[in-house]
């Protein structure tokens, strides 16, 4: 088979044991980018990557195997027990986990129930909920059949909202994940983005982002309904 | 906060969106100094290079650009600012950032002017955010030289029939909304051919982008119905000039930090602290809010344009306006600059009002009594006597109020502040020796 990507150089060691013992072949690399620079003809089966020293570089590195140049996948992260809150709102980063301490066994049942769905793709290409359409491959949205010009962060606001339908996002939520960095406009400016929003869903789809009083925004029905 | 690289992300949605919608140009829009926009054009084939490394040109051809030895300069693509133009879905335009061949912020570039007025802000824990109102005209096209023709013979809110104006704002109206920009909403102003757009709150940065998107839009549909729109801000003597009033506010996270429940007229200490700040360098922001000979033709008695630095909070010959909160949300406490004209600079007088409000706060000016009553029905003497300063009477005296200004160089730049104030000087001295009409008319036969 196909070597994985082992993240980072200095794994933890009964990762790497449970690997040679499993017979999988990998390579251990500093970054993402060496990983893209060492391909080899065949491509790489998918991906390990530790969380155990930095988990903000893992997720680093998670969205880096993601990018559309290398698109490596299956990622499986292995992270701390007491790590797992953070994971929280980042599914989109990863396949699946493991926690560590490692259970040897657990990791290569994990492995193959990931290898076993590699080529079909985990990550979705379309997000569809009612009559809104989103296709991440081409990035162009479309409702009720009628394409939607958006900005970016239009786009990545509505991407954000609609792959997680029912959840309830509060502004500095909202503010970190999707524009990810400090903005300009501060938490004002999610709401501008959302009135924006609303005024190209339409009238009839408007309400598709509700207002959810004192709290934010939730995209979809409210599951308690 | 130095220009960010752009993320493969951002890059892959411009790509991917030019070639699904089947673009054909791209214009790549900046500003010079004086706020006139710029424009190279390329195709979807050269985009791709243009968002990762920029694309590179000589500035020594753009005003205040120029310095002989080192003018080549990068224009680097902001692909946020992506959006198709409604006007010819085959073009897209995308705002660019200035850079220098080393990548760092060109100091010429009035983008990077009010980025670094918004990291001030920032460092302050406030965000900035702007409501203009644009006035303009139309005017039938004429030879240049003639007096021109207003396009319609209306007045201030009047219910015209559907004529070819009212056709022409509208249009550009729908426009607007389709490029994500806003509109507050729209009306007939008050001199014969005037109009107003209103656009919709949003950050600072952004409504600057929005108002050169405006003025091009404007002039542009105008133009495709062979109709001249003009931003001048006196175009007719005796009748109303056109301004871009303009509403601020600061907020903290999402709480306005203009509001104070518990205090009077709900005014918190950063309002009344920002307003005087304003107040105090009113006259030192004027030749950036009001950049032409022809701004201060507007600046006169008698046509609701402000002339005296005051504040009032429903006054509308005051300077500052602030619309009373206890009628509004808590969440809309602003205040209204009336000087600024719709031919200024956005960057540059966004960047300059908010520095002036930030000395406010930073120095805890006091904030002066407002005053109520019409400062047009008063004697110039009565107004001094009330201690009310006025805003400089030309461009000459603008500039020579803003070169007196610390904060003034410390706003613009070294850069940006000693090329204005060239600029408008030689301005000031090509119009100083011109004849007039008014000369003409009064003297020739006479003396």
């Amino acid at each position: 088979m196909e070597p994985l990507i082992l993240y980072p150089e200095e794994p933890p060691f009964h990762v790497v044991k449970a690997l040679q013992d499993g017979g999988y072949p990998f390579v251990a690399v500093k970054n993402v980018a060496q990983a893209s620079k060492d391909e080899t003809e065949e491509g790489w089966s998918g991906a390990i990557v530790c969380a155990d020293s930095s988990l903000e570089d893992a997720f680093i590195a998670c969205r880096q195997l993601r990018s559309k140049e290398l698109n490596v996948s299956p990622t499986l992260l292995v992270v701390d027990r007491q790590s797992l809150a953070k994971l929280e709102l980042r599914e989109d980063l990863f396949d699946d986990f493991v926690t560590l301490p490692l259970d040897a066994r657990e990791l290569e049942v994990r492995l193959q129930r990931l290898f076993y769905r590699t080529g079909r793709g985990l990550s979705k290409e379309v997000i569809a909920y009612g009559p809104l359409s989103i296709n991440l491959e081409t990035y162009q949205a479309s409702i009720g059949g009628r394409s939607l010009d958006l900005t970016y962060m239009e786009y990545q606001l509505l991407t954000f909202l609609a792959s997680h339908p029912g959840r309830v996002f509060n502004r500095e939520t909202l503010l970190s994940r999707v524009w990810g960095y400090e903005y300009y406009g501060g938490a004002r400016t999610v709401d501008v983005h959302i009135r924006r929003l609303r005024a190209k869903l339409g009238d009839q789809h408007e309400s598709l982002i509700e207002t959810v009083r004192s709290v934010g925004y939730r995209f979809g029905r409210n599951p308690r309904h | 906060m130095p220009t960010r690289p752009n993320t493969r992300a951002k890059i892959e949605y411009v790509l991917r969106t030019a070639e699904e919608r089947k673009v054909a140009f791209i214009q790549l829009w900046f500003a010079d100094v004086l706020g006139t926009p710029k424009s190279l054009q390329i195709t979807p084939a050269e985009l791709e290079n243009a968002l990762t490394e920029g694309m590179t040109f000589d500035g020594s051809a753009i005003d205040g650009f120029s310095r002989v030895q080192e003018s080549d300069v990068i224009a680097v693509p902001d692909p946020t600012t992506f959006s198709l133009l409604p006007t010819d879905t085959s073009m897209a335009r995308i705002f660019c950032d200035i850079t220098n061949l080393d990548g760092s912020p060109f100091a010429g570039c009035p983008r990077n002017t009010l980025r670094h007025a918004l990291d001030r802000a920032h460092e302050l824990g406030y965000s900035f955010f702007a409501a203009p109102e644009l006035e303009y005209f139309y005017f039938t096209k004429s030879e240049p030289g003639t007096v021109p023709t207003p396009l319609d013979s209306g007045s201030y809110f009047e219910l015209t029939v559907s004529d070819l104006a009212t056709q022409l704002r509208k249009r550009t109206v729908l426009a607007l909304e389709d490029m994500g920009i806003p509109v507050e909403y729209s009306q007939h102003e008050d001199a014969p051919g005037q109009h107003e757009i209103d656009l919709r709150y949003t950050d600072a940065l952004t409504m600057a982008d929005n108002v050169m998107t405006t003025r091009l839009i404007t002039k542009e549909i105008a133009s495709a119905s062979g109709v001249m729109a003009t931003f001048m801000p006196k175009p007719i003597a005796g009748v109303q000039g056109s301004g871009m009033h303009t509403h601020f506010s600061l907020f903290r996270g999402n709480q306005n930090a203009f509001y104070d429940e518990k205090a009077e007229w709900g005014l918190s200490e950063v309002a009344r602290h920002f307003i005087a700040g304003i107040l105090r360098n009113a006259a030192a922001i004027s030749a950036v809010t009001n950049q032409w000979v022809n701004s201060y033709k507007r600046l006169v008695p008698g046509y609701e344009a402000p002339v005296y630095v005051s504040w009032a909070q429903n006054n509308r010959s005051a300077l500052v306006r602030v619309p009373n909160p206890r009628h509004t949300k808590p969440q809309s406490t602003r205040i209204e600059y009336r000087a600024i004209d719709p031919a200024a600079n956005p960057y540059l007088a966004f960047a300059v009002v908010l520095g002036a409000g930030l000395d406010g706060i930073e120095n805890g000016y006091e904030l002066p009594a407002q005053v109520s009553e019409n400062l047009f029905a008063l004697t110039p003497e009565e107004v001094a006597r009330r201690g009310i300063s006025s805003l400089p009477g030309n461009l000459e005296e603008a500039v020579r109020e803003m070169e007196k200004s610390e904060l003034m160089r410390d706003i613009l730049g070294e850069h940006v502040f000693e090329w204005f104030v060239r600029n408008k000087r030689d301005e000031w001295n090509g119009y100083k020796v011109q004849v007039s009409q008014f000369e003409l008319d009064r003297y020739l036969g006479h003396l």
